[in-house]
């Protein structure tokens, strides 16, 4: 059964203000317990073997070495996990495949990427650990490697599994390639819109991978019993799917597992797929002791997935008075070294902030020698739209129309039908876009070798799985044990808002605690921006059902039927003057006597919620470009969202200016950089630049509140919407500025300088 | 491994010179911590250096100054004489990671890290600055620009160290900067470096000049050719442009991650302009 809660409008007492997090104090004192805080007695350090090749047969694997070394305990390899079928299963907004899981955590016939792991080791310290890996003895075969999405396309690409085939091309070709997947999406009929346009626009975009940047490495500890059961403690967006997961690879039953998330120090979507995790668990198992992995931060960049980098190709038709007649898009996206690349959902964000009757996208999920991509903030929607709104803002420029006004023209509303399925309900693209326009920025003066540039975004937002269990203590106070991770900062808060709104009571009587996969139903990952949506709805259920709980409670004790009993303000009352009178009750009242009254109470969700809305924004960013040097300063940034309802502002805002900080790292700096032998030249955050607080401007922020109908209060989800228009954003801005369209990201110095001197627009 | 912490000079060098190649000297540890923890670096002897007194202290010397080689960047930055005196140095030094490495930070680790892109060194070598030398033989003295000899290599010899550098009187109307370029605009590491240190004549003419790029070779360069653009100009903006010109010629750079080379050599001759502008505007404030 799926779950939706209507929007009510009411009035409101919590939800809507600025209190102080449940988990700041711990954060901010260093209490604050995050992966590798985690220790047991007679631990274990496991650290795993990686691949130095970009591609290679791995022809043998001699451990004999390694294990013979003073105080080596246990060796994996890829002896000691199980063949898997191909079986395809979702995580977040991703779909994986076991066949791929259980090979890219331990390489088996062939390792695909540098960092690959082949062998893990458990022993009594890190440098005994670290002297193992030296001597395990790996013959490789090295094979030629493909790094670039357009060279992996090529028929005579190096092949990365000699077995695939293109899905989604018919008839099924007759060779193997690394195009895993061909999608295709669209509506109307593009050459006919074509056909109408005055002006047509086209332009290719490339760009790299990208890191989410988050700050703790991936680190776990795992703990295997002789009777078979296994804990983990780890770092995850989502304790559920891990130990799904690990219970698939380890053939082990799901119940057997249980997975205690730690504090999350970031995730992004970096954070919703297992590396270590069945590594040290293995080791676990094998050494009879507890075993603990921690990444260092080169193997975060070697061997985790980043968001991939792609090669996309937009053209757009439009009248003279500024109708777009048509658009089509081409978007080849690097996977990595399996498929699953966030393609669709890029193929689907493309376009979906207009109305168009004509439209056709292709996409293309290309393996290549790289790390298997992860999920990144609306994951594939800023490459995408890096192209698309490039090519509005050179459209709008091309018909003298202004670049909001032109977006208006052509803006999606309330029954618009997207080209991939659904019609659009209620949603508040036109207000960001108006909202904009207002906006004392938008008119602002601009210096020399200033410029303005404006780009909006979409996404879908999700719900799905989601528990949790309000346990009403024996003081009146309450526990909120939650299935999502506040993975974002904030959920904890909202979610206990939620609660105490629905009960009428203050918000320090409801504590927020994360719960393991043995104390709650299962959960789906928290991704797509559902932690408020979905674990929110959770939360109202629950104290709803709590509530229900309660009227009967007392309509027992006061022996009034249960329809004259009605919860107002904190407390149980007569529901009117019409009822059976009795003597109202707190819930202070109702805890103190509920053991002796039939039990204690709690409320509980078991939902899949439904209805998520459709998130839009439209930023707004000035840049003043260097013409000697090629560097781009970020002057100003303003970032309109609409979000439903910001149950919390202050945290909304903060994921509006992280989304677009992180946006601004991926348009000026970040990306992967590797060498001609395959090799990452950049593992660390010396030479993978994500921005530092002194590059960034204030970042305004504008919340427009458009209620999602099927949230009771009106939330859309927040977090993924604000990263998708800032690279288009500041590309459109450098345009402005100089006259010169960038479209290979990252916009970084020497890329913009030369840029810059090839259309004569350098100087010095 | 072994951690000594030598109250003395003479230790210190014996504790080196007896290691066979194996000790190395620990100033704020901020270059080779980290090089430690990658396993870039696995001495067998750490000698910590910040208990000599001799190689703390920072006073003025011949009319100069003398600055101990483990002198630590927050306290060259708060030093407001030297800072007034050599404010091109401060920039170099303040460019040096956050407030809490500059903290443990010194110029004698940044010079014998030997990066091409040390930040203080430009600046040193624009400065005219020399460094002692200590070690079993003695003592010696070499300007800053002989010490370093390619990336990680220097010229000092087994049981050596960088004791102390002495900047040399200032003349008047004199001025120095120096201005890198990083992608990022702090926690960076310079892809191009330029130091210039210039004096003016009574008037307003340049009659001395010392020009220095980081980052541009396997080491920092001395660049005379870019300081004879200065030389006898008013600093004008067609000395300037010969400066560029100059500074961007005298570039070996290599392609890297960092940067390509015909960008840092552009950069080069931008950076050194920028650089001579704003020492030419210190040294008309200096009278
Ligand atoms: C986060 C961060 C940011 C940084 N940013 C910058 C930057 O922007 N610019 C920059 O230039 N550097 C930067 N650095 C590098 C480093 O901080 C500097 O090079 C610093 O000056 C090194 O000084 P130290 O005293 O810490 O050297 P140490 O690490 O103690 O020593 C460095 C090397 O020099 C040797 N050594 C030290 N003192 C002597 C001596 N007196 N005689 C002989 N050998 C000696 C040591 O044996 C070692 O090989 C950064 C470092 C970090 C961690």
């Amino acid at each position: 059964m799926s779950t939706t809660l209507k929007y009510e409008e009411k009035q409101l007492k919590i939800v809507g203000t600025r209190p102080a997090r449940p988990d700041g104090v711990d954060k901010v004192t260093g209490r604050a317990r995050f992966g590798a805080d985690y220790n047991l007695p007679g631990q274990l350090i496991g650290k795993a073997l990686r691949s130095p090749h970009a591609h290679a047969r791995i022809v043998s694997i001699d451990v004999s070495a390694a294990l013979a070394l003073p105080g080596v305990k246990a060796v994996v390899t890829r002896d000691d996990f199980a063949e898997m079928p191909d079986e395809m299963a979702p995580v977040g907004e991703l779909m994986i495949n076991f066949r791929d899981v259980t090979r890219n955590m331990m390489a088996r016939e062939k390792v695909l990427y540098d960092g690959h792991p082949l062998a893990a080791v458990a022993a009594t310290s890190e440098s005994v650990a670290r002297a193992a890996l030296a001597l395990i003895k790996v013959e490789y075969e090295v094979l030629p490697h493909v790094i670039d999405v357009v060279e992996a396309m090529r028929p005579d690409a190096p092949l990365l599994n000699e077995n695939q085939y293109t899905q989604g091309v018919k008839p099924k070709p007759e060779r193997p390639s690394n195009i895993a997947k061909r999608l295709e999406f669209g509506r109307g009929d593009v050459a006919a819109g074509f056909a109408q346009a005055d002006v047509i626009v086209e332009r290719e975009f490339n760009t790299k991978p990208v890191h989410q940047g988050y700050i703790e490495p991936q680190a776990c500890l795992a703990s295997y019993s002789a009777d078979g059961q296994a804990e983990l403690w780890t770092a995850t967006q989502g304790q559920f799917v891990f130990r799904a997961q690990c219970a698939k690879v380890l053939q082990m039953d799901v119940s057997k597992i249980r997975v205690t998330p730690t504090e999350i120090g970031g995730g992004f979507g970096g954070k919703n797929n297992i590396y270590n995790e069945p590594l040290a668990i293995a080791l676990s198992r094998k050494s009879n002791r507890p075993v603990k992995m921690v990444m260092t931060r080169e193997e975060v960049f070697r061997a985790t997935g980043p968001t991939p980098g792609a090669n996309v190709r937009v053209k757009l038709g439009a009248t003279r008075d500024g109708r777009i007649t048509a658009a089509e898009a081409v978007l080849n996206f690097q996977a990595g070294a399996f498929p699953g690349s966030p393609v669709n959902q890029a193929s689907m964000c493309a376009f979906t902030r207009y109305d168009l009757a004509n439209v056709h996208v292709v996409g293309n999920d290309v393996v290549v020698n790289r790390p298997k991509v992860a999920a990144y903030r609306a994951p594939g929607a800023p490459i995408a739209v890096l192209g698309v709104e490039s090519v509005i803002d050179e459209m709008a420029k091309k018909l003298g129309i202004d670049p909001i006004e032109f977006r208006l023209k052509n803006a999606a509303k309330e029954g618009t039908q997207t080209y991939y399925g659904p019609k659009l309900g209620p949603i508040g693209y036109v207000q960001t876009l108006e909202a904009a326009r207002a906006h004392a920025h938008y008119r602002a003066p601009l210096g020399p070798n200033q410029g303005r540039g404006v780009a909006t975004g979409f996404w879908f937002n999700i719900g799905n799985e989601t528990t949790c269990s309000l346990n009403l203590q024996e003081d009146g106070s309450l526990t909120l044990l939650l299935g999502v991770i506040d993975v974002a900062g904030g959920s904890r808060a909202s979610l206990s808002m939620m609660v105490a709104e629905e009960l009428g009571i203050e918000l320090d009587r409801v504590r927020p605690v994360i719960g393991d996969t043995s104390s709650l139903g299962f959960n789906f990952l928290t991704a797509g921006s559902r932690g408020t949506f979905a674990g929110g709805m959770a939360a109202v259920v629950a104290a709803r059902n709590l509530i229900e709980k309660m009227r009967q409670r007392v309509a027992k004790v006061r022996e009034v039927p249960v329809e004259a009993v009605a919860w107002k303000d904190g407390r149980a009352q007569p529901a009117d003057a019409s009822v059976a009178q009795f003597e109202p009750m707190t819930l202070t009242e109702l805890a103190r006597m509920g053991g002796k009254t039939g039990g204690t109470m709690a409320g509980h969700a078991e939902i899949n919620a439904q209805g998520a809305g459709p998130g839009f924004g439209t930023h707004i960013v000035d840049v003043e470009v260097d013409r000697e040097t090629g560097a781009v300063k970020i002057l100003r940034y303003t970032v309109v969202q609409d979000v439903g309802k910001a149950i919390h502002p202050a945290y909304v805002e903060g994921q509006m200016q992280g989304g677009a900080t992180q946006g601004i790292g991926w348009a000026l700096n970040e990306e992967y950089v590797y060498g001609a032998d395959g090799i990452l030249q950049n593992p660390g955050f010396l030479d993978y630049r994500v921005p530092v607080a002194s590059d960034l401007p204030h970042i305004d922020t504008v919340i427009v509140e458009v209620p999602n109908p099927n949230h009771p209060y009106g939330v859309r989800g927040c977090g993924e919407v604000p990263i998708i228009a800032p690279m288009a954003a500041i590309a459109n801005a450098i345009e402005n500025a100089t006259g010169v369209r960038l479209t290979q990201q990252p916009f970084s110095p020497p890329r913009v300088l030369k840029a810059l001197e090839g259309a004569g627009k350098a100087q010095g | 491994m072994r951690y000594e912490a030598p109250k003395t000079l003479e230790q210190a060098i014996a504790l080196l010179a007896g290691a066979n190649g194996r000790a190395r000297v620990l100033a704020g540890g901020t270059d080779l911590v980290i090089q430690m923890r990658s396993g870039r670096a696995e001495p067998e002897l750490l000698v910590d250096i910040k208990g000599i007194p001799e190689l703390r202290s920072l006073a003025a010397e011949a009319g100069g100054y003398r600055v101990g080689a483990a002198v630590t960047c927050m306290e060259l930055i708060e030093h407001a004489a030297f800072a007034k005196a050599w404010p091109g140095i401060i920039d170099g030094v303040k460019y040096i990671g956050s407030i809490q490495v500059k903290g443990r930070a010194t110029m004698g680790g940044n010079l014998c890290n030997a990066s091409p892109a040390a930040d203080s060194v430009p600046a040193l070598i624009a400065a005219g600055a020399i460094a002692c030398i200590a070690g079993p033989k003695g003592r010696r003295e070499a300007p800053v620009e002989e010490v370093v000899t390619g990336p990680g290599k220097t010229t000092l010899a087994g049981g050596e160290l960088v004791l102390s550098f002495l900047l040399p009187r200032r003349q008047p109307r004199s001025g120095d900067a120096y201005l890198r370029f990083t992608p990022r605009s702090e926690m960076d590491i310079a892809v191009v470096g330029a130091g210039v240190n210039l004096t003016l004549g009574a008037k307003g003419v340049c009659s001395a000049a010392r020009v220095s790029l980081g980052a541009v070779a396997a080491r920092a360069l001395l660049v005379p050719e870019a300081a004879a653009a200065l030389l006898g100009s008013k600093v004008d903006a067609a000395a300037l442009e010969r400066l560029a010109a100059a500074a961007s010629a005298a570039c070996r750079p290599i392609d890297d991650k960092r940067g390509t080379k015909e960008f840092r050599i552009k950069v080069a001759g931008v950076m050194a302009r920028r650089a001579a502008a704003i020492a030419l505007e210190r040294a008309r404030g200096q009278n």
